[in-house]
């Protein structure tokens, strides 16, 4: 079926391997902006760089493919700017959680409301197989020759221990539920993290779609307002649980704590200079 | 003893300049005496100019500023001290070698300990009769205003609308210390040494009381908000941090975004999301913040965003001087960012540039789609003095923004390199904008002549800057002989040190655009005999580039690099030197 952000151009010489995840998250992303009734000139998707962040390419929709890992400061001013759009900041582990690792912290302090989306293969791809923040340990690479004995990155507890106001894991080897979580992440208001498990066929051969589908488990009777169970969940690592972590619902997003919203909504880009008190103000100096 | 003292020349029978400076700790309230001194005396109908070197610490140290007060327009700093007034003991040692035979010292011998003769004045006595140590500073601003004859009305009204908010203790206090400070004064004008300074400066220009006094910082700070700028992001850096405070403070009264960003490459590239949305962002930022947003300056000239990023120096490497001035950045600005992309480069001359420039920066990125600098420094931030209002009749903000289309094109080839610039939401187009290289829609290509195409788009901007060039400005006779080369900040005190020289056939040219070098320069230099080039760096960063770009070759270079901006009195000794050492007649 057709879907209005589908590319025109069908014949596409897509740059991710047969196979990967990237096409199911491609995929279940349309259906579900299509199904949200957004319209493609209102959505904006800023990505960096590496395979996942080539997603707004596969899109047609507005794009910012800005640098590597500083998808999200330009996505927090996009939205500021302008904050009817719907806005997405979207790429791989290694661009949101190494590269962009400071602004991550700080986007999820700020609260800007957009969707963070993030394709966690636990690898790098775009550069060959070596170590992602969020690789295993033990994981051999060209680099990490002896196997990573870093501690994994975990995006999860950091975001729930920074009080974010969405936090969710996805597994795309299951398409229906990860439509349902990123369905909610972007209807949230405030910073949604949606971290997708994604694996990488060529690059890892450790987190495997089996190996995924074993070591996961969707949360059952977990009460995602509770920070603290939320937490708890966050640090399982024997098996990764999914589904929504934590919510913090009705906490104030940047742009409501901008002073200039609170009495006026115009967009910052839709007003105009005004001279008069630009001319008063020169006076004051005198 | 300062030799500048003994050189008795033309200029300066006519104008008169009294050179005022005062030193103590940080903490110590220069910044009060200085904030009153410079308004008192603009109310007074005096040029008033005001500049400070201080070490980067929060208390103690020694600091100073230099007020100089004139009957004409002053705009330099000069090394020589007519009236110094010490407020700890380091302040003598401090200034020592700017020290004059006649400098007059006026302080409290039991604070500065000093080891030769001064004019004791029991400032904090005097105040803790009046009822706190904490007027002592005021005293002074009482003694300073009398010995130039400033009518006693005009300290009283200011200072009082000062401390208003203060309460009414505080206000009368302060008005008690001015007019203790006055009764000090008629006792210390009939000293042979005070006199010898003829205080007041004679026939003050009336028309001053018109005019506006500010630092460089506002006026970059007015320059922006005059230029639409609706959005900033920074990481504070000294100096220049007092531009991101300008605008977050007037944040809400011109619906402005002003964001402290958790870094540099937050800053940049948050500056840059405001431009994709059709804000005009800008960051503020010195030598090693601009280092780190390298990356992002290079995604503007990829993604042909505008985007204006105000640079101001300071010297470098790694965190260098953080409180002190250098014109050393200047390549650092051509070249930030990877890659070959055009951007603008202006250099200030001085406040009515910084505000008017900063102002075109925003039209200019907009319209070429490319990164603008503004290369100030510590010098022009902190620098205040009296000049005429900014006439926004003179300015306008110009946007260059188009509906889009359903075909849109970000990319699409033209002949001059500039498409239509579109936002997101505005038309039925979609914006698409890329770091990668891309097709004329904005998507990633590999198509290695359609690569060859938009290298070619970008540089053709370069031909079509030269529309919106700058000139050099030139000062002095036509018929000169000698050429003096100089560049931003260094404006004002170039031209007064030319001023001193005018038995000189001598000129001043004065480059606001640095980069594109405009073209027609090679003229300037025809005529000249003698060039000299003059920089607040040590290795001639402007020579080289005009050298690169022009083929021309400044014969003598007058280098500054320890931090201070050059005093027209040291630098006309300089010049001076060179002329005599190549026996250039004058007359």
């Amino acid at each position: 079926m057709d879907n209005i952000f589908d590319l025109d151009d069908k014949n596409i010489d897509l740059a991710w391997c047969p196979g990967c995840g990237n096409f199911g998250i491609n995929k279940v992303l349309k259906s579900v902006l299509k199904e949200l009734k957004i319209k493609p000139e209102n959505l904006v998707i800023i990505s960096g760089i590496g395979q996942a962040a080539k997603m707004p390419q596969y899109l047609k929709t507005n794009m910012f493919n800005g640098l590597h890992g500083r998808a999200l400061p330009v996505a927090t001013a996009v939205k500021a700017c302008n904050p009817g759009l719907t806005v997405i900041a979207e790429g791989g582990d290694g661009d949101m959680y190494g590269e962009g690792g400071n602004h991550f912290i700080h986007a999820i302090r700020r609260n800007p409301d957009l969707t963070n989306i993030v394709h966690n293969n636990m690898v790098y791809g775009l550069t060959k197989g070596q170590a992602s923040p969020t690789s295993q340990p033990g994981f051999k690479t060209s680099v990490q020759v002896n196997g990573v004995f870093l501690e994994p990155f975990n995006p999860l507890a950091v975001a729930i221990a920074l009080n974010a106001s969405f936090v969710a894991r996805a597994f795309i080897g299951d398409e229906k539920e990860t439509a349902g979580l990123i369905k909610e992440a972007i209807m949230h208001k405030g910073f949604a993290l949606l971290d997708i498990f994604q694996p990488c066929v060529t690059f890892n051969k450790q987190n495997t779609y089996t190996w995924f589908k074993e070591n996961t488990f969707y949360l059952k009777n977990h009460d995602y307002k509770n920070r603290l169970t939320a937490f708890e969940m966050a640090v399982k690592t024997d098996k990764f649980p999914l589904g929504i972590f934590y919510k913090h619902p009705g906490k104030k997003t940047f742009e409501e704590n901008l002073e200039l919203y609170k009495t006026d909504k115009t967009p910052v880009i839709k007003r105009i200079f005004e001279r008069n008190k630009m001319e008063k103000l020169i006076k004051i100096k005198r | 003893m300062n030799k500048s003292n003994n050189s008795k020349n033309d200029f300066d029978k006519e104008k008169r300049l009294i050179s005022l400076v005062l030193c103590g700790e940080a903490g110590q309230g220069i910044q009060t005496i200085e904030g009153l001194l410079t308004r008192i005396f603009k109310l007074a109908g005096f040029n008033v100019f005001a500049t400070k070197e201080y070490m980067s610490r929060v208390r103690g140290g020694s600091n100073s500023t230099q007020i100089i007060i004139s009957n004409r327009r002053v705009s330099a700093p000069l090394n020589r001290i007519d009236i110094l007034i010490p407020l700890d003991k380091s302040a003598l040692p401090h200034l020592r070698n700017r020290i004059g035979k006649d400098t007059i010292i006026l302080g409290e011998k039991e604070k500065v300990l000093p080891e030769r003769e001064i004019i004791d004045i029991p400032f904090t006595r005097i105040a803790k009769e009046i009822g706190s140590p904490i007027f002592s500073n005021v005293v002074a601003v009482g003694l300073i205003a009398s010995l130039f004859k400033v009518d006693q009305q005009i300290p009283l009204e200011y200072t009082k609308k000062r401390f208003f908010a203060k309460g009414e203790k505080i206000v009368q206090g302060n008005m008690t210390a001015i007019k203790r400070g006055y009764e000090l004064a008629s006792d210390l004008i009939k000293k042979e040494s005070v006199a010898r300074l003829s205080i007041p400066i004679p026939n003050p220009e009336q028309d001053i009381k018109e005019e506006i006094i500010l630092n460089g910082a506002e006026a970059v700070s007015l320059g922006a908000i005059s230029g639409g700028c609706n959005f900033i992001s920074s990481y504070p850096m000294s100096p220049s941090t007092g531009v991101l405070t300008f605008l977050s403070q007037y944040a809400n009264e011109f619906s402005i975004i002003a964001e402290q960003a958790e870094d540099e490459i937050s800053a940049i590239n948050m500056a840059l999301g405001a431009w994709y949305t059709g804000a005009r962002g800008m960051v503020t930022t010195s030598g090693g913040g601009l280092a780190l947003m390298g990356e992002g300056v290079s995604l503007a000239g990829m993604m042909e965003l505008p985007v204006v990023i105000h640079l101001a120096q300071r010297p470098g490497p790694a965190t260098g001087l953080p409180t002190r001035t250098e014109q050393g950045d200047l390549e650092l600005a051509l070249y930030s960012g990877h890659g070959e992309f055009p951007r603008i480069i202006y250099a200030p001359g001085g406040i009515q540039d910084l505000f008017y420039l900063t102002q075109r920066a925003f039209n200019l990125a907009d319209k070429y789609q490319i990164p603008v600098f503004i290369l100030t420094d510590e010098y022009l931030m902190d620098t205040y003095y009296n000049t005429l209002e900014f006439d926004l009749g003179k300015t306008k903000i110009e946007v260059y923004i188009n509906k889009t289309n359903k075909n849109y094109k970000r990319y699409q080839l033209t002949k001059n390199g500039i498409s239509d610039r579109g936002i997101p939401g505005r038309g039925e187009g979609l914006v698409l904008v890329d770091s990668d290289e891309h097709d004329e829609f904005g998507r990633i290509t590999e198509n290695l002549d359609l690569r060859k195409n938009m290298v070619e788009k970008r540089l053709k901007k370069f031909k079509e800057l030269e529309k919106d060039k700058i000139s050099p400005e030139l000062i002095g006779t036509r018929e000169y002989e000698i050429l003096i080369v100089g560049w931003g900040s260094t404006y004002h005190i170039i031209k007064e040190a030319v001023e001193n020289l005018k038995k000189y056939k001598i000129a001043f040219l004065h480059f606001k655009q640095i980069y594109p070098l405009p073209s027609g320069i090679k003229e300037y230099f025809k005529k000249a005999k003698k060039t000299i080039v003059v920089e607040n760096n040590a290795t001639s960063q402007f020579g080289k580039l005009l050298e690169l770009f022009t083929g021309i070759a400044v014969e003598h270079k007058i280098l500054k690099f320890n931090g201070l901006p050059f005093f027209v009195d040291e630098l006309t000794d300089k010049l001076e030197k060179i002329m005599r050492r190549e026996e250039i007649p004058h007359g």
